[in-house]
C-alpha cells in the first residue's frame, strides 16, 4: 500500500524492491490524487481528494473492526486495545470534532483525560520531544501503564470500544462522499488488506511527504499505525510502515538532528522553563518504565563525548553548557522572526528555502532582513542569490541596494568527493568512500564545521577565564585529518558517534554498554555499535546472496544492527513464530534466549513468561510478551494516552484551505494547527472561497532534485523536465480554456505564478459531496536560477503547520487558475492579489476553539517599517 | 568471436525514470537536445537522435491494462534504443565501411571513418541513426562497445533500477523473454508479446539484437509494425532495374541489328 508517496518517481532505486515484490505476487495499491509513474505499475490505483486520507484510512479501520477482521491474538496481547481509559475521557464523536480537555483560554488540550484509568498523568503535556516547556512544574514521571484492562475488549471505555465508536461514521458511503473514492473501489482495497494479513501474511505501508505535509500530518501516519496494529503487521517481516525520506540521509539528519528541539538519538533539548538542572532534566525524561529508563546513560555519555575530561559528576557533566529552549524555534517561526528583523544570522546547508519552503516570498523577505547569511551548495542557488534576481527584484518591488544582508557562499563537496555515511529510510547506515578530491575550494560540511570550531576556539582563547566561554574551551575538537586536502577523518567521527570507554578509547559494543557514571562517551546512542571493535560496520558490502535474506552483514542498521524494529512481535506471546512462513525471531527454550534471522529487538535472555513485579523500574517493567520495548507499557498504541497534542485518535479535519466543509464534524480544521496571522501570510476562507475554487497539490518529479540545487544546473537532467508546468484534467482545461502546451497563471492570495499547461487524463475530477472537485498538480522544482527556470510553486503556499512537528501544509490548498500569462506579477509581494475577504467569516473552528490567544500557535506579526512587503 | 550480445527491454518493468537516458549521456558525454517543453506527457527528448541514444517513450492510453484496476486508462513506458538489427540497413548502405558489425554482434559506427554522407540515416527502418548538425557525422548507440571491451555492462542497463533493460547473451535473453511472456500471460496480462525477438517474427530485419516486450501495437510505441531493411528492397529494385536495363539493352541491340536492316 503506497499512499502519500509517489515512490516510483521519488525513490526509483528503492522502488526496485517493490517491483521485485510485485514479480513475486504482491499486490501493489497506490492511493494518490494523481495517476503517477507509481500508479502506472500498481495493480490498483485509487484516486483520492488530497487532504482526505484520514477518512479513507479511518474507513479501513471501521471495515476491519466491524467485520472482525483484526488479528485478535495480536491485538489483545501486543496493543493497548484492552486498556481502559479514564472515565473523564470523551471522544471527538461526542463534541463535534473536539476531544475532552479542550482549554479555550490556551487553545490547547489538557491531555490528562486521555490517560489510562487510574494512572496519574504526566505534567508537561507529555510531549517529551516537542513540548517547548512554557508551562508545567517539574516532577518525576509516572509509569504510563494500563492499570485496568479488559482482554475481552468489551468494556465500553476500553481502547477497542472507543476506537470502534470513534470510526463508526467512517463508512464506505462517507469515504465516497469525502474522498471521491467509489465505494466499490474502497471495499476492494479494504478487503485486499484484510485478506493479506494475519498469521500467514503481512502487508506494508509506504508513505512520504504526501502524508506528512498537512496540518494533521502526524495523525495521518497514526491512522496507518492503527491499521497495521489491528492487522498484526508491525514487527513482522513484510509488514511495517515505511517512511520514505525526502533525500539522501534525511533520516540521518533526524537521528543526529538538525532539528532545533532534539539532541542526538532523540534526546530532547533542555527547556529553559523547567529543565533547571541535570537532576530535573533527567527526572523528567528518564521514563520509569520501558526502554527510556536508560535515558541517563545516553545523555551523560553524550556529554562525555562532547566535553571530554571537563564533564564530571561534580559539574553535572557540563549540563549547564547546553543551550536551553525558550520557545518554538521551528523553521516557520524562525523565518517570521527573520522577516521581522529579529534574527542576525542564518546558516543554510543542503537546502534552498527560497524555492523549497512554503511561502517563498516570505522566506526571501526573511533573508533580506538578516545581517549575514552563509550558504553552502554546489551552485549559486536562489537562496544565495536572492538579493540579485529574486522575482520581487526582477519586478522592481525590492531594490538590491536596499538589502543589507551580507552573503557568504561556500562551494560544497559532493558525496562522491568525501567520506561519510548515508542513513536511509530503513535506518540503514551505508558508508560512501571518497572517489575524487573536490574541485577548487569546495570542501565537505565536516571540514567546514571542524574549521569553524577551530577558529572559534582561537577567537575565544583569550577569554577562557570567563565561565561563559567554557563550552567552547571544553568542546572536544581533536579529529585527525587525512588526505591531500587534510579534511577531518570521517571514521574518527564515527568512532565518537559509536562511543568508547573513556579510559582507553576502545569502541563500545553497543548502547547496552553505556554507563551513567562518566566511564563511557557516546555521540549518539542509537548509532552505538556502528564502529564496534574498531570496524566500520557501515562499510560492509556482503551481498544478500551470500547470507540469509535479512542480509545483516550489508552495512549496519540502528539500533544494534536490527533490520526490523519491534521484531519480538513476529512471534506469538509464547515466543513461537506466528507461522513458519513468517518466522523471524523466536524464543529458544533450550538455549534460554531469543534467536532468529535478525537481531532480536528484545532483552535477549528474557523469557516470554516473564512478568514484572510491582516494584520493577526501567527495562525491568517490560514483560516477556511486550514487544514494543520503547513504549512505556511495551504495547503498540492504538490509542495514544500521552505524547500527541491534537488528539489520542486520528480525526478527520480539512486542510486549512479546503474546497468543502468538513463532512464529519463542525470543527473544520485541526484545532491545534499553527497559524501565522500576518499581512504577508494571508489565509483563504476555510472552504467555498469563491476566489479560489480549485485544489492544488504539489510534488516533485524523478528528473529533478527537490528545490533544484542538484539538477537545474545539469544539462542531462534539465532537458528531461525543462520548464515549470501544471497538470490539469481535460475537464478543467475545458472549463478554464487551458490549452495543452500553453500557459496558465495560478493564483492564491499570497502570489501568482505562471506555468506551462500539461493536460492529462492522469488527473481526474472527483465527485465529492455532490460537487466536482478539480485538482491541479504542481511540481515545485524551478525558480530564477539554473539552466532551466520557472516560477516557484511554493510562492503560492501559506504558513500553516501541524502542531506536533511544525511541518508545513503544502499538499492540499485552494487556488485559482486562468489561461495565459496574466501579468500583474508585481503584486506577489505587495499583499493580497485579489480583494481580501475576512477568512474567519467562514467557519473554520467551533466557537470554543476560535479566537486563539496570541502566541498560542505560531507567531503573530508586529508591524514592520517595511509594511506589507 | 565473442558471444552475441544484446538488450531485452521488458517494458512491463519500466517505471519511466529515464536513468538510462542520463547514464547513456553521461558515459558517452553527449550534449543535451535543448530545453524544450513538449507538453507530450513526460517526454521532452521526443525521439532517438544523434545526441539521444536511449529514449523513454511515455504513452497515456485510454485503455486499461488487463491486470490493472485503474479505470479505462494506463500509462506505458518504453526505453527505446538502436536495435542492432541482424540485418542492419545502416551498415549495408554505408559506402565508406564506417559502420561495422562488431565481435559482439552489435552495429558500430566508426566516427573516424564516417564521412557524413547520410545514407545510413535514410536506410534505418526505425529512424534511429542521425547526423549531428555540427560535424555532420552519423551517431547512435554503440552498445557501449568501449565498456564491453572492459567486460562492463552497457551504461543504460547498468543503471536501470528495475531490470527493465536487460543486457546479456542473446540466446539467453531470448529464452528469458519467451518465459517472461508466458509468465505474464499466466498472470492475465494477455496483451504481452515480443517485438523483434527473432528473424521468424521480423523477417524484414532478420531479428533485432535489441528487442522488446510490448503491451500494445508497435505503432503505439512509435515502432514500425513490419520493418524491412531498405537494402532488402534494394535487391529487388536492383533486380528489376537489371531486368529493365537488360530489356532496354536487348531492345537497343535488336533495333541496331534489325533497325539498320530496315533502314537499309
Amino acid at each position: 500500500m503506497i499512499e502519500g508517496s509517489n515512490m516510483a518517481e521519488c525513490h526509483p532505486v528503492g522502488f526496485r524492491w517493490v517491483m521485485k515484490a510485485k514479480e513475486r505476487g504482491a499486490t501493489i495499491i497506490h492511493v494518490d490524487p494523481r495517476f503517477t509513474r507509481t500508479s502506472a505499475v500498481a495493480d490498483i490505483h485509487v484516486p483520492i481528494r488530497a487532504g482526505s486520507d484520514i477518512v479513507f484510512l479511518g474507513g479501513i479501520i471501521r471495515y476491519i473492526v466491524e467485520n472482525e477482521r483484526y488479528f485478535r491474538e495480536y491485538v489483545v496481547n501486543y496493543t493497548n486495545a484492552p486498556a481502559i481509559i479514564a472515565d473523564e475521557y470523551s471522544d471527538a464523536e461526542d463534541n463535534d470534532g473536539l476531544f475532552s480537555g479542550w482549554k479555550q483560554d490556551e487553545a490547547k488540550y489538557d491531555i490528562r483525560t486521555w490517560m489510562y484509568k487510574g494512572v496519574d498523568p504526566e505534567p508537561a503535556g507529555g510531549a517529551r520531544e516537542s513540548e517547548s516547556g512554557k508551562k508545567g512544574k517539574p516532577t518525576q514521571r509516572n509509569p504510563i501503564q494500563a492499570e485496568h484492562t479488559d482482554p475481552t475488549l468489551q468494556h465500553p471505555n476500553c481502547v477497542f470500544q472507543i476506537l470502534k465508536k470513534h470510526y463508526s461514521r467512517y463508512t464506505p458511503e462517507m469515504v465516497e462522499q469525502a474522498c471521491g473514492i467509489p465505494q466499490e473501489l474502497f471495499l476492494k482495497v479494504a478487503e485486499a488488506l484484510c485478506r493479506n494479513s494475519g498469521r500467514e501474511r503481512t502487508s506494508a505501508f509506504c508513505y512520504a511527504v504526501g502524508w506528512t505535509q498537512h496540518t494533521v500530518g502526524v495523525q495521518y501516519i497514526r491512522t496507518a499505525a492503527i491499521i497495521q496494529l489491528l492487522l498484526g503487521n508491525m514487527g513482522r517481516p513484510g509488514g511495517g510502515i515505511m517512511a520514505l525520506r525526502g533525500h539522501a540521509s534525511i533520516q540521518g539528519s533526524t537521528d543526529i538532528p538538525t532539528l532545533y528541539n532534539l539532541l542526538p538519538g532523540y534526546l530532547p533539548m533542555p527547556k529553559a522553563a523547567h529543565d533547571k538542572d541535570l537532576k530535573t532534566y533527567i527526572g523528567l525524561n528518564k521514563a520509569p518504565s520501558g526502554w527510556w529508563g536508560e535515558f541517563d546513560k545516553y545523555f551523560i555519555s553524550l556529554m562525555k563525548a562532547w566535553f571530554g575530561a571537563a564533564a564530571t559528576e561534580q559539574n553535572d557533566w557540563c549540563y549547564d553548557y547546553l543551550p536551553t529552549l525558550t520557545g518554538d524555534h521551528s523553521h516557520m517561526n524562525s523565518v517570521t522572526y527573520m522577516a521581522d528583523g529579529k534574527v542576525d544570522g542564518y546558516f543554510v546547508l543542503g537546502e534552498n528555502p527560497a524555492v523549497g519552503s512554503s511561502n517563498t516570498t516570505l522566506q526571501r523577505k526573511g533573508l533580506r532582513h538578516l545581517k549575514w547569511l552563509v550558504v553552502r551548495d554546489f551552485s549559486l542557488i536562489e537562496t544565495a542569490e536572492f538579493w540579485r534576481d529574486a522575482p520581487e527584484i526582477q519586478r522592481g518591488e525590492v531594490k538590491t541596494e536596499d538589502i543589507g544582508t551580507e552573503v557568504f557562499f561556500f562551494p560544497a563537496a559532493a558525496h562522491t568527493e568525501k567520506d561519510g555515511s548515508f542513513t536511509n529510510t530503513q535506518r540503514l547506515l551505508q558508508w560512501h568512500h571518497k572517489a575524487v578530491d573536490p574541485p577548487g575550494e569546495a570542501r565537505s560540511e565536516l571540514d567546514f564545521f571542524f574549521k569553524i570550531g577551530q577558529r572559534l576556539k582561537k577567537l575565544y582563547q583569550a577569554e577562557y577565564d570567563q565561565p561563559r566561554n567554557w563550552p567552547i574551551r571544553d568542546l572536544t575538537w581533536d579529529y585527525p585529518t587525512k588526505g591531500a586536502i587534510a579534511e577531518p577523518d570521517a571514521e574518527a567521527v564515527l568512532h565518537e558517534i559509536n562511543g568508547y570507554t573513556v579510559k582507553d578509547r576502545k569502541p563500545v559494543e553497543g548502547f547496552t554498554s553505556l554507563e551513567a557514571d562518566g566511564s563511557t562517551a557516546c555521540g549518539c546512542w542509537i548509532y552505538s555499535g556502528a564502529y564496534r571493535d574498531g570496524v566500520n560496520m557501515t562499510a560492509r558490502r556482503k551481498p544478500h546472496w551470500e547470507q540469509n535474506y535479512v542480509a545483516s552483514e550489508w552495512a549496519w542498521a540502528w539500533p544494534h544492527n536490527r533490520r526490523l524494529l519491534y521484531n519480538r512481535a513476529s512471534a506469538d506471546p509464547e515466543g513461537k513464530p506466528w507461522s513458519e512462513r513468517k518466522r523471524y525471531v523466536w524464543w529458544d527454550e533450550e538455549k534460554k534466549k531469543w534467536d532468529g534471522l535478525d537481531n532480536p529487538d528484545f532483552i535477549v535472555e528474557r523469557p516470554p513468561s516473564y512478568k514484572p513485579g510491582k516494584e520493577a523500574r526501567g527495562k525491568d517493567t517490560i514483560a516477556g510478551d511486550d514487544p514494543f520495548v520503547m513504549q512505556a507499557d511495551g504495547k503498540g498504541w492504538i490509542f495514544v494516552p500521552a505524547g500527541l497534542q491534537d488528539g489520542p485518535l486520528p480525526t478527520h479535519y480539512e486542510p486549512e484551505e479546503s474546497l468543502i466543509a468538513n463532512p464529519l464534524y463542525g470543527q473544520q480544521c485541526n484545532p491545534l494547527r499553527m497559524e501565522w496571522w500576518r499581512k504577508d501570510n494571508g489565509y483563504h476562507r476555510a472552504y467555498d472561497d469563491p476566489r479560489f475554487p480549485y485544489q492544488i497539490t504539489t510534488y516533485r518529479l524523478t528528473e529533478h532534485h527537490t528545490a533544484g540545487g542538484m539538477s537545474r544546473w545539469l544539462t542531462w537532467l534539465s532537458e528531461l523536465q525543462p520548464q515549470m508546468f501544471c497538470e490539469v484534467s481535460p475537464e478543467l482545461a475545458a472549463e478554464r480554456g487551458l490549452k495543452n502546451g500553453g500557459w496558465a497563471t495560478i493564483r492564491t492570495i499570497r502570489a501568482q505564478i505562471e506555468a506551462r499547461v500539461l493536460v492529462t487524463n492522469r488527473i481526474r475530477p472527483l465527485k465529492v459531496r455532490g460537487r466536482v472537485v478539480h485538482q491541479i498538480g504542481l511540481p515545485y522544482h524551478w525558480s530564477s536560477k539554473g539552466l532551466v527556470r520557472g516560477d516557484a510553486a511554493n510562492d503560492l503556499i501559506v504558513f500553516v503547520a501541524d502542531p506536533n512537528v511544525s511541518i508545513q501544509e503544502s499538499k492540499a490548498f485552494s487556488a485559482d487558475i486562468v489561461a495565459g500569462r496574466q501579468g500583474e506579477r508585481q503584486k506577489a509581494t505587495s499583499g493580497a492579489i485579489v480583494p481580501e475577504i475576512d477568512p474567519m467569516a467562514w467557519q473554520r473552528d467551533l466557537p470554543v476553539a476560535r479566537h486563539k490567544p496570541e502566541s498560542a500557535h505560531g507567531y503573530k506579526a508586529e508591524e514592520t517599517k517595511e509594511g506589507n512587503v | 568471436m565473442a558471444a552475441q550480445k544484446g538488450f531485452f527491454t521488458d517494458t512491463t518493468l519500466c517505471i519511466g525514470c529515464k536513468a538510462c537516458e542520463v547514464a547513456c549521456k553521461q558515459w558517452n558525454q553527449l550534449p543535451d537536445d535543448g530545453f524544450l517543453f513538449t507538453a507530450m506527457s513526460y517526454d521532452n527528448t521526443v525521439q532517438l537522435g544523434a545526441s539521444t541514444w536511449r529514449h523513454v517513450a511515455f504513452i497515456e492510453r485510454p485503455v486499461a491494462l488487463s491486470t490493472q484496476d485503474a479505470g479505462a486508462f494506463s500509462w506505458l513506458f518504453s526505453s527505446d534504443v538502436c536495435k542492432h538489427c541482424a540485418r542492419a540497413g545502416c551498415l549495408e548502405s554505408c559506402p565508406t565501411g564506417s559502420i561495422i558489425r562488431t565481435e559482439y554482434g552489435s552495429v558500430y559506427v566508426q566516427p573516424d571513418v564516417c564521412n557524413g554522407c547520410g545514407y545510413c540515416v535514410v536506410n534505418c527502418p526505425f529512424g534511429v541513426i542521425d547526423r549531428r548538425e555540427d560535424d555532420g557525422r552519423a551517431w547512435k548507440c554503440t552498445l557501449c562497445y568501449d565498456r564491453l571491451r572492459e567486460d562492463m555492462t552497457p551504461a543504460c542497463a547498468k543503471h536501470c533500477p528495475t531490470a527493465s533493460i536487460q543486457f546479456g547473451d542473446l540466446d539467453e535473453l531470448r529464452r528469458n523473454a519467451k518465459e517472461r511472456v508466458e509468465e505474464l500471460h499466466g498472470k492475465g496480462l494477455k496483451e504481452a508479446y515480443l517485438y523483434g525477438a527473432d528473424a521468424e517474427s521480423q523477417p524484414g530485419t532478420g531479428g533485432l539484437n535489441a528487442f522488446f516486450l510490448l503491451l500494445d501495437k508497435p505503432e503505439v510505441y512509435n515502432l514500425p509494425p513490419d520493418p524491412v531493411v531498405p537494402t532488402e528492397k534494394g535487391k529487388a529494385a536492383w533486380r528489376s532495374m537489371a531486368m529493365a536495363v537488360a530489356g532496354v539493352a536487348v531492345a537497343a541491340v535488336g533495333s541496331m541489328l534489325f533497325g539498320r536492316g530496315t533502314q537499309a
